[in-house]
């Protein structure tokens, strides 16, 4: 039942991908610019810059370009990159596991933290706790996570140098690990010092990446447990003798999390598209900071890849929000 | 409206900030471009009386950076006010169209805001700048073509609305076109919004363009940004962290301006809204 | 006041945040094995009444003078915590059964909570006890209800659940909210007549909560009439079935329809005047 709803979605995914692809292939190639112009060394021949044309299939019209270029991506070749000459694939497979491992853990500190500060400010309702929350949030969402991400690094890495500010591990612990996931991979192997350099790195990107979203749980999971505080079930279990504390976290909290996921959804693609910059500030080696290169030296090929690449990745994630409703709200699931 | 804390201290910051930008010339005691390389990243130094002093500290090819801040301050300002100024009036008219012609147009327009919305914005204005090319005008165009949806939203729900509204069917009844039912009776009653939308949004473009800036989309690195202050600032913290403190201050403080007198400005102006 | 009844309210005041009384100077007693009627029409206060002794009134709500004592232990100033430490004197039967059970939990989870927080059962032992009383209820095949989801049920069944539940414990005073207002006719004369069934078994005191007089008549000994937040009349319930005193009461019994003919709604003398 699962499966085949899981699979359901991901056909229906396949013609966004399609129109992605089609659109960012268009529009590629209808903006002035030549995208060879920086390769071609001074003093070339037009005979030169002809070759170079024909190397990357630049002569041909734009239909079959990219029917040339679909057509090798079905098999998972998406070319090669203009500036390093290396496969697409290759460089962004190479990448991918670092921003995966960078969202999954900025999620991870998001949601813990959200859910801590909505249910501290359940808890303190009407008073001083409550006040500093919301304060909290309001600010944590006017600030921009680019701020954040700066802000982290001045005072953490140099006014009181505890976390390093740049790169995703120290070359030795790197060069340890065989899979691209080397957080995932220390912890199976139970490297613990190589874990705890890996999050080192990690923890001030991660963490600019999270607050912004944080705060945003923070405020509609708040809003909508106060409202579950005030259902029948709420005052039931208080009259059953059960805690406060008890109530907002075993019986409030799933309950409120089912419209939070619904706002605040969203707000995860956000934080995805938020790795590029981030990657940028702290020179972490992921596919955000490969993007900003690719679009500054506008290597075509390697653009295309990671928008594909990031397509994927929202397609993905609005699959599994998808599946998390179900597994929350009992009444949503069928059979 | 001036006794709330909010709008007074946001309009303040923006005060202070709008009178750099004007002033520039005046108050800068340094060219901006003006390279020392007998002082390069000299440390802050602020002495009374003393405008030969780097208040602020130069950077490693000696300019005086409290005279960039403030000549940055003219981008941050100029991109405040085209961005800001385009993009209010982008999404309001197609938000004013949207709700109240109602209908097809409608229809379109609320998918076309439902798609673009479900975007990251900084990746989009990323992909943006580097299809239409690197410069101050495609920041501006990227800004505008990501966030019109801000106020078309917004804007399209306050017109169904207001348009449900007696005084809108009394002007029906009383025979008035739809145009000048729009621009006498919708019009007026969706502007405290929209400057309220406005003010935020402001904010976010200074923001947009020191990240395109510090990506290195933006105007060119010579040329005194914020952005690309902090990116020099980023590269040299170690060095000189007054560089990237400095224009992270100035980003900062500009930012909150704006969002606090947008905040203000909601609370102020909530009696007329509702 | 005739002492060591075991539910004993003596001038009882609530008032809200703003200051405006919602219960003044109320006194009821209720014997260990009675039923005991609290009636009025919605917003008389008798809710309020029921929430004061079970210790969760709404936040903006406060006593401001007056006692409540359960078996000679006052209740009015204990903390949360130490009503908790107190134990399982009391239980509820609440007015919505939909929203009375968690969406989210299992029937089974939502049964055993109490049995192992209170009488400190084993899982296994709570679950047991959970399908006896199911049994109890008239619910056929305890063990498959146990399973379900509270929507897998209908009205009806969640109520004899929550009714289940409520004697779960042994409480020796059970507070009815309304508890058959939100169901189907039919259904009430059911829940109705399993309450009086399930009473008369363990002999648990009832506040029984409710504004309709005719459900009072078929149930409850004693009954207090409350009208804006005062009591207007106390007395055993043939009395009050047979003599009315105050005009409100006769009002009341004049509202409550009746299956013989047509339901025909007067206006309250009181609430005409309020």
């Amino acid at each position: 039942m699962l499966a085949r709803r899981i699979l359901l979605r991901l056909l229906q995914a396949v013609p966004t991908l399609i129109g992605v692809a089609v659109l960012v292939f268009v529009l590629v190639r209808v903006v002035p610019g030549d995208p060879v112009a920086m390769m071609i060394p001074p003093g070339a021949s037009p005979d030169d810059v002809r070759r170079l044309h024909a190397l990357y299939g630049l002569d041909r019209s734009i239909p079959a370009q990219f029917a040339l270029w679909a057509e090798q991506a079905v098999t998972g070749n998406f070319g090669i990159s203009i500036t390093t000459r290396q496969s697409v694939t290759g460089l962004i497979l190479g990448r991918l596991p670092a921003t995966l491992e960078l969202v999954a853990l900025a999620t991870l500190i998001a949601v813990v933290l959200g859910v801590a500060l909505a249910v501290l400010g359940t808890r303190r309702a009407g008073r001083a706790g409550e006040v500093a929350v919301d304060a909290f949030a309001g600010f944590a969402l006017a600030v921009p996570d680019f701020l954040w991400g700066l802000a982290f690094i001045v005072g953490f890495g140099v006014l009181l140098p505890l976390l390093p500010i740049s790169g995703r591990a120290d070359p030795t612990q790197a060069i340890a690990a065989s899979s691209g996931f080397i957080l995932i991979e220390s912890l199976a192997r139970l490297r613990f010092a190589a874990a705890g350099d890996v999050l080192a790195h990690m923890l001030m990107p991660a963490t600019a990446l999270a607050l912004p979203l944080a705060a945003m749980i923070a405020r509609v999971l708040k809003a909508s447990l106060a409202e579950q505080m005030g259902q029948d079930y709420a005052l039931l279990a208080r009259v059953k003798g059960f805690s406060p504390l008890h109530v907002i976290v075993a019986e409030a909290l799933r309950n409120a999390a089912i419209p939070t996921v619904s706002l605040t959804g969203v707000q995860v693609t956000f934080l995805v598209g938020g790795t590029v910059l981030i990657e940028r500030i702290f020179s972490y080696p992921g596919i955000g900071n490969l993007a900003i290169d690719a679009v500054i030296n506008r290597d075509l090929p390697l653009i295309q890849g990671l928008i594909i690449t990031f397509a994927v990745l929202f397609i993905l994630i609005n699959l599994a929000l998808d599946l998390s409703y179900a597994a929350l709200d009992p009444r949503l699931r069928r059979g | 409206m001036l006794r709330n804390w909010r709008v007074l201290l946001g309009g303040g910051l923006l005060l202070a900030l709008a009178i750099a930008a004007v002033f520039a010339p005046v108050l800068a005691p340094y060219d901006p471009l003006d390279q020392d390389l007998a002082a390069q990243l000299v440390p802050p130094d602020w002495q009374f009386f003393n405008a030969a002093a780097h208040a602020l500290g130069t950077d490693s090819l000696g300019r005086d950076v409290l005279s960039r801040l403030i000549w940055g301050s003219r981008v941050a300002l100029t991109v405040a006010l085209v961005a800001g100024a385009l993009t209010a009036l982008a999404g309001t008219a197609l938000g004013l169209a949207a709700g109240f012609f109602g209908g097809w147009l409608d229809a379109l327009i609320s998918r076309l805001v439902d798609v673009w919305s479900s975007f990251p914005p900084v990746l989009l204005s990323i992909i943006l700048v580097a299809l239409i090319g690197t410069g101050l005008w495609s920041v501006v165009v990227a800004i505008v073509v990501i966030d019109w949806t801000r106020f078309c939203r917004v804007v399209r729900a306050e017109t169904l609305k207001q348009r449900g509204m007696d005084y809108v069917d009394a002007a029906v009844v009383a025979g008035l076109a739809p145009r000048a039912i729009l621009w006498r009776e919708v019009v007026p009653n969706v502007l405290p919004l929209v400057l309220v939308l406005l003010t935020l949004e402001m904010g976010i473009a200074v923001v947009v363009e020191a990240i395109l800036s510090f990506v290195g989309l933006s105007i060119s690195s010579d040329a005194p940004s914020w952005g690309g202050m902090i990116a020099e600032g980023r590269t040299i913290v170690h060095e000189a962290p007054w560089v990237l403190v400095g224009a992270m201050a100035v980003l900062l403080a500009t930012v909150l301006g704006f969002n606090l007198l947008g905040d203000g400005l909601k609370a102020e102006l909530d009696p007329v809204l509702r | 006041m005739s002492g060591a009844r075991l539910l004993e309210i003596g001038h009882l005041s609530v008032a809200l945040g703003g200051g405006a009384a919602v219960l003044r100077d109320v006194s009821l007693g209720v014997a260990a094995g009675e039923v005991h009627g609290l009636v009025g029409m919605s917003g008389a206060g008798k809710s309020m009444i029921g929430r004061a002794v079970l210790g969760i009134l709404p936040p903006s709500a406060r006593v401001i003078a007056g006692s409540i004592r359960l078996d000679g232990r006052e209740l009015v100033g204990m903390t949360e915590r130490a009503r908790r430490a107190a134990g399982s004197t009391l239980a509820l039967i609440p007015q919505d059964p939909l929203s009375a059970l968690n969406p989210v939990h299992r029937i089974a989870a939502q049964m055993t909570d109490v049995m192992r927080l209170r009488a400190r059962l084993s899982r296994a032992a709570a679950l047991a006890r959970a399908e006896a009383l199911l049994a109890e209820v008239h619910i056929r095949d305890p063990a498959a209800v146990l399973r379900r989801y509270p929507h897998e049920l209908s009205g009806g069944m969640r109520q004899r659940v929550l009714i289940a539940t409520a004697f779960a414990c042994a409480p020796r005073l059970i507070v009815a909210d309304e508890p058959t207002t939100a169901l189907d006719v039919t259904v009430q004369k059911q829940i109705l007549r399993l309450i009086r069934e399930m009473q008369h078994r363990h002999g648990t005191a009832i506040l029984f909560i409710t504004h309709d007089l005719g459900v009072v008549a078929k149930i409850c000994a004693t009954v207090t009439v409350l009208q804006h937040g005062a009591i207007v009349e106390q007395a055993p319930v043939a009395d009050i079935v047979a003599r009315p005193r105050h005009p409100y009461t006769r009002a009341l019994f004049a509202a409550t329809p009746r299956y013989d003919r047509p339901e025909a709604l007067r206006p309250l003398a009181g609430e005409l005047l309020a």
